[in-house]
């Protein structure tokens, strides 16, 4: 029987079981069990305050949980610094305000980590970042700093830069939310890009059209709980739960 | 905007004495404006024209020996030329002064070569340790050098080495402190809070006397450092807490997201404070970290209530020489002169280092 979870664990890129997270008497999370397999792409959605970044933001340890396991390629989370540090060095994480390092250039906030993580040579990194701008599409923008760009730039910038550290997996916490409506698409774009490429994702976001396009599964949270998981086609189409009916009719309503 | 241009250029005289009246407005816009600007005018060339007459005009200034001053009422320029040996480096031994002056060329151009942002690596670091311990060396004797005793150190050489050693010593201890205080760990936060705030609530008078009277009493005498250094101790720990509270202002105004960016990224604790948030916090008070170090370079002239000669004490040691008319005015200008100098190209400095931070990021 251990045997077998074992080697569940290791096959899955991220295993969450029984996961429990409060703020004081907050239960933010309660008994959340998720299996993310290798190459899957899973959208997280749910109403504002339901847990989704509290979820996503455990599976990185920037949030601790108290109660439950989280196993992250082989890896499980615990207070062991190597161990949160090997899982940080392997997932890369895109939030919803960029969180660009404003006192560095564009080529320096790409090549930070690698060579202070990953103790890369400066100048193999710098070919690494470069090779991620292109792919994103700003190459010319490597020596500016964050404050000239604009925000879809910005956040294009910020997936190079998780990238950079050649990460298995790939976090993103509402990447499009903060941005105008005309940037989002190049953003969108840029992550649609990614999954193609086979990227372990998991994206907390409320857009539907790129849920339909590239989930795997969608996950609807609400109150701390997974209320409902399903393939994008029959959870858009026919959902169960009365409460993700009513999230659904209100997100797609406007 | 080709238009305009051409058009400017026949009109370039009278828009020359339209601009100049339009700048002079203020000053005489309404009768009262125009009544205050001719009383202040009057009072600075008034005042102006004594100071003229009192530090040039007539002044006694060659040949430097006291008969020059006799019968002048100027200034006694020829004391402060005669004394600048005595002003500048107090009591220490005439015949090694050469050291003492070459400590200052040394801290001086240490200083002044770590000003460009492009040297600041950690090189630098070392950089400074080096120079320090030359410091000491040419200083205190030893290795070849006769040896000076801290008891007979004095002026210039006394003001910079406290300055210098005071904050090149406190600036780090500060980061630790601010950093304490915002620590996730209760003990290292209590700690840091209540060194913190005792050093804050004591005047550095009462720490100096405490470093120099108390310490010898509870302390054996093979246990007591020198006196220069427990002076030099309390300056250090007393900038610390200053600068600690200063740089924890700028902790505060950097947003979560920065560390939580760096920290995913697999940066840990130390690497995120010295790479992502500390750049970004101390550029952030370099206004009131230039204001926290002014007030400490002056500072160290308080050393002269525990009995060590820094530039005022020993200034004042010049002035009982009863061969001379005792022209304190003038030495305690010429010492205000070279604090000011020092004073006044650190907040120099301070703005350069400001402007540069924010043109960069546009
Ligand atoms: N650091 C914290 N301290 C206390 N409560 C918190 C903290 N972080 C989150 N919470 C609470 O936990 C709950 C879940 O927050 P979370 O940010 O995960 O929601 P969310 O689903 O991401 O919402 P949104 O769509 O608004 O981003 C919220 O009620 C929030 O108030
Ligand atoms: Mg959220």
């Amino acid at each position: 029987m251990k045997d077998v979870e074992s080697q569940k664990d290791r096959s899955a890129a991220i295993s969450i079981e029984n996961l429990g997270k409060s703020f004081g008497d907050f239960q933010a999370l309660r008994n959340v069990t998720l299996t993310v397999a290798q190459g899957e792409r899973i959208v997280i959605c749910g109403p504002s305050g339901s847990g989704k970044s509290t979820l996503i933001r455990t599976i990185n340890r920037l949030e601790q949980h108290q109660t439950g396991r989280i196993v992250v390629e082989g890896t499980e989370l615990t207070n062991d610094l190597k161990g949160i540090e090997k899982i940080r060095s392997e997932v890369g994480m895109v939030f919803q305000h960029f969180n660009l390092f404003p006192h560095l250039t564009i080529l320096e906030n790409c090549t930070l980590a690698p060579v202070w993580v990953r103790k890369l040579p400066r100048e193999e990194a710098e070919e690494t970042a470069m090779h991620f701008l292109r792919k994103v599409r700003i190459p010319e923008q490597a020596g500016k700093y964050p404050g000239q760009l604009s925000g879809g730039q910005q956040q294009r910038v910020a997936i190079a830069r998780a990238l950079c550290m050649r990460p298995r997996i790939m976090l993103f916490d509402e990447p499009t939310s903060a941005l105008d409506p005309e940037m989002i698409k190049e953003v969108l774009d840029t992550m649609i890009e990614l999954a193609d490429e086979g990227m372990t994702m998991v994206c907390v976001t409320h857009e539907m059209g790129f849920a339909q396009a590239v989930a795997d599964r969608v996950v609807f949270m609400d109150s701390g709980q997974i209320v409902e998981e399903n393939q994008p086609a029959a959870f858009f189409s026919a959902p169960r739960n009365e409460r993700t009916k009513l999230f659904l009719s209100q997100i797609l309503g406007h | 905007m080709a238009d305009t241009a051409s058009n400017a250029i026949p009109r370039a005289a009278g828009t020359d004495m339209r601009s100049l009246l339009r700048r002079l407005a203020p000053f005489f816009g309404t009768p009262l404006n125009a009544a205050l600007t001719i009383v202040l005018l009057w009072l600075m060339a008034r005042f102006g024209w004594l100071l003229l007459d009192w530090a040039v005009l007539k002044a006694a200034i060659f040949p430097a020996e006291p008969e020059t001053c006799a019968g002048t009422s100027g200034a006694c320029w020829s004391f402060v030329i005669a004394k600048s040996g005595q002003i500048l480096f107090g009591i220490y031994p005439p015949t090694e002064r050469w050291r003492a002056g070459l400590v200052c060329v040394l801290i001086i151009t240490t200083l002044v070569a770590s000003a460009r942002p492009s040297a600041w690596r950690p090189s630098l670091g070392l950089v400074w340790v080096g120079m320090m311990v030359v410091v000491l060396w040419l200083m205190g004797g030893g290795f070849g050098l006769a040896t000076v005793p801290t008891s007979s150190w004095g002026g210039l050489p006394v003001t910079l080495i406290l300055t210098v050693f005071a904050i090149g010593l406190g600036f780090p201890a500060a980061i630790l402190l601010a950093l304490g205080r915002r620590s996730a760990l209760p003990v290292v936060r209590t700690l840091s809070v209540l060194f913190i705030e005792t050093i804050r609530g004591l005047p550095l008078l009462s720490l100096l006397l405490v470093a120099s009277i108390l310490l010898p009493l509870f302390l054996p005498d093979s246990l007591l450092p020198d006196k220069f250094v427990r002076a030099l101790i309390a300056l250090t720990i007393f900038a610390a807490a200053y600068l600690a509270e200063v740089l924890r202002g700028g902790l505060q105004s950097i947003p979560g997201g920065q560390s939580e960016a760096a920290e995913a990224l697999g940066l840990g604790y130390w690497k995120t404070q010295r790479l992502i948030i500390l750049p970004q916090a101390i550029r952030i008070v370099i206004p009131a970290l230039t204001n926290t170090i002014i007030v400490m370079i002056k500072n160290t002239s308080l050393v002269l209530v525990v009995g060590l000669f820094d530039l005022i004490s020993s200034g004042k040691a010049a002035l009982s020489d009863p061969a001379w008319p005792a022209p304190s005015t003038e030495t305690f200008l010429f010492i205000g002169l070279i604090y000011f100098a020092l004073a006044f190209s650190f907040a120099r400095f301070a703005d350069f280092l400001e402007r540069s931070g924010a043109e960069k990021r546009g």
